[in-house]
């Protein structure tokens, strides 16, 4: 994914700008949130419609979109709220390739569960 | 230095006119007694023509505020003006003003808050907003509040500032009350404040920016230091614009009013339109013998606290009035003697005898007599030595 310059938690009162005004614009990017994740989100790809409903509803526009197809999950931003999973139209038809369930072509795994 | 033109004017007209001259770019209001004048008659200018200001009428003084705190975010220069409930309702949004560091001025026209209900003067809706990051600036008369609000612009703005203020004047005894008011050529009022160049702005869309946006506990502590510091600093910048508007008005505009406190046994602190009682007893009082005293500040935020000690050092007793009461302070005390006991005792100062006297509130009449008596308590305490009580009354039924 895209590389953040990550934030300086460490300027003292003097080097800050008054009142707060945030002069990078969309800086919010670099603020990594994906470490507050408990559950991960995974996606059966095969199975996969397109539907967009996903994308649409993600809070944190976490779900990663090239020419109008989801490619994957932003796991720098996505916090494992699991509206994705629960928003999710598809059932699959056949076990889900990640979590080998019926169910939802998008479907929630704890986090302990990936290296990454 | 320019003629003022001078003509009956209230207090609250004196502010519409300031208006009038600065014709700000935007001013959302809402009214309420005893401010209702201020607006009423810059409305008047509105419908008229003979400003450019948008006026936006709100639903609310806290939409009067947030309106003004857009309009200031978006690069332009705002007035408002409101008076006690008002001033409370709009109570979160001073602080977003102060903390996004937006140059509003807004006219106050002191009057007593709720509840129960009065809407005559006194000081308990600006000191309520005494720690908001606001400036603030008391003025004893309609002249002075016409002043005041003038350069209120000017200190709002200052690129080492940046910071809201609040022009204080007494309500109904100053706003409601007629005097005889100079005002400048429309053409002086212009130059003075000049045009207003924002730092930012957020219709600016080459320079996108992001203001009042969520500061975590790594940086909200930092941001609000380097609020206070500028705070702390600006009562140079006070003083410099007032220095260059008392030599276009010929008007003397000091931090400090004072009258007999070169040689004072015993002062009298006291703010706003009640200094001119006090200072018709202090001269009658001098012309007897005595050694009194009177000390006006028209800064309150930032409180010029040293200029303060050092007026009063030698003197032998001096009495604070205050017309709010800080309740579940030490004894039921003022603001303004809050801030004086701990501006003495923070400079080593602790020769004269301090007494605090509640005064005014609701709109109480304080007269001669009263403020005589006060005189009389400072010299009765320095002769025996005896404090007696630390927070009276003046003018109570008791």
């Amino acid at each position: 994914m895209t590389q953040y310059e990550t934030p300086r938690l460490d300027r003292p009162w003097t080097e800050v700008n008054p009142g707060g005004v945030v002069l990078e614009p969309g800086n919010s990017v670099t603020y990594i949130t994906g470490t507050w994740r408990t559950m991960r989100p995974v996606r059966d790809t095969e199975q996969c419609t397109q539907c967009l409903i996903c994308w649409i509803m993600c809070p944190d526009a976490a779900i990663a979109i090239v020419d109008g197809q989801v490619t994957g999950f932003d796991h720098d931003h996505c916090k494992g709220c699991g509206i994705c999973a629960q928003q999710c139209p598809v059932k699959v038809k056949k076990p889900h390739s990640f979590t080998g369930e019926m169910g939802k072509v998008i479907q929630m795994l704890p986090e302990s569960q990936f290296e990454d | 230095m320019v003629e003022s033109n001078y003509m009956p004017l209230d207090g609250a007209n004196a502010v519409s006119q300031a208006m009038r001259q600065i014709n700000p770019d935007v001013l959302a209001a809402y009214p309420i007694t005893p401010q209702t004048a201020v607006v009423q008659h810059f409305s008047q200018y509105v419908a008229d023509g003979i400003v450019d200001t948008e006026f936006v009428p709100v639903e609310s003084e806290h939409a009067a505020m947030s309106a003004c705190v857009g309009a200031a975010a978006a690069g332009a220069r705002v007035m408002t003006a409101t008076a006690a409930n008002g001033l409370a309702l709009m109570w979160e949004m001073l602080y977003i003003a102060s903390g996004v560091r937006l140059p509003i001025v807004l006219s106050v026209v002191n009057r007593a808050l709720s509840s129960p209900l009065n809407i005559h003067c006194d000081h308990s809706d600006s000191m309520g907003a005494r720690d908001a990051g606001w400036i603030q600036l008391y003025a004893e008369t309609g002249q002075e509040v016409y002043d005041n609000t003038i350069q209120a612009v000017r200190i709002a703005e200052h690129p080492q500032l940046l910071t809201p203020v609040m022009s204080c004047q007494d309500g109904f005894i100053t706003g409601h009350g007629v005097e005889r008011v100079g005002l400048l050529p429309d053409q002086a009022v212009r130059d003075f404040v000049g045009t207003y160049q924002a730092r930012y702005s957020l219709l600016d869309t080459e320079h996108p920016v992001t203001m009042g946006a969520w500061d975590y506990t790594d940086y909200y502590f930092e941001h609000k230091r380097e609020q206070t510091e500028a705070m702390n600093g600006s009562l140079p910048i006070i003083e410099a614009v007032s220095a260059e508007y008392a030599e276009l008005s010929g008007r003397a505009q000091p931090i400090l009013d004072m009258y007999g406190m070169d040689d004072a046994d015993y002062a009298i602190i006291v703010l706003s339109s009640n200094a001119g009682t006090t200072r018709t007893v202090t001269r009658a009082l001098r012309a007897k013998g005595m050694r009194a005293g009177l000390l006006k500040p028209r800064v309150y935020r930032p409180f010029p606290a040293k200029q303060i000690v050092e007026a009063t050092e030698n003197c032998k007793a001096v009495a604070v009035l205050d017309r709010a009461i800080s309740f579940g302070s030490p004894g039921g005390s003022g603001p303004l003697f809050t801030d004086v006991a701990a501006a003495l005792y923070n400079h080593g100062v602790t020769g004269p005898i301090l007494i605090d006297y509640i005064y005014g509130l609701g709109g109480r009449d304080t007269l001669p007599p009263m403020i005589e008596s006060v005189y009389d308590d400072l010299q009765a305490a320095a002769a025996s030595g005896e404090r007696g009580d630390m927070v009276r009354y003046l003018g109570l039924r008791e």
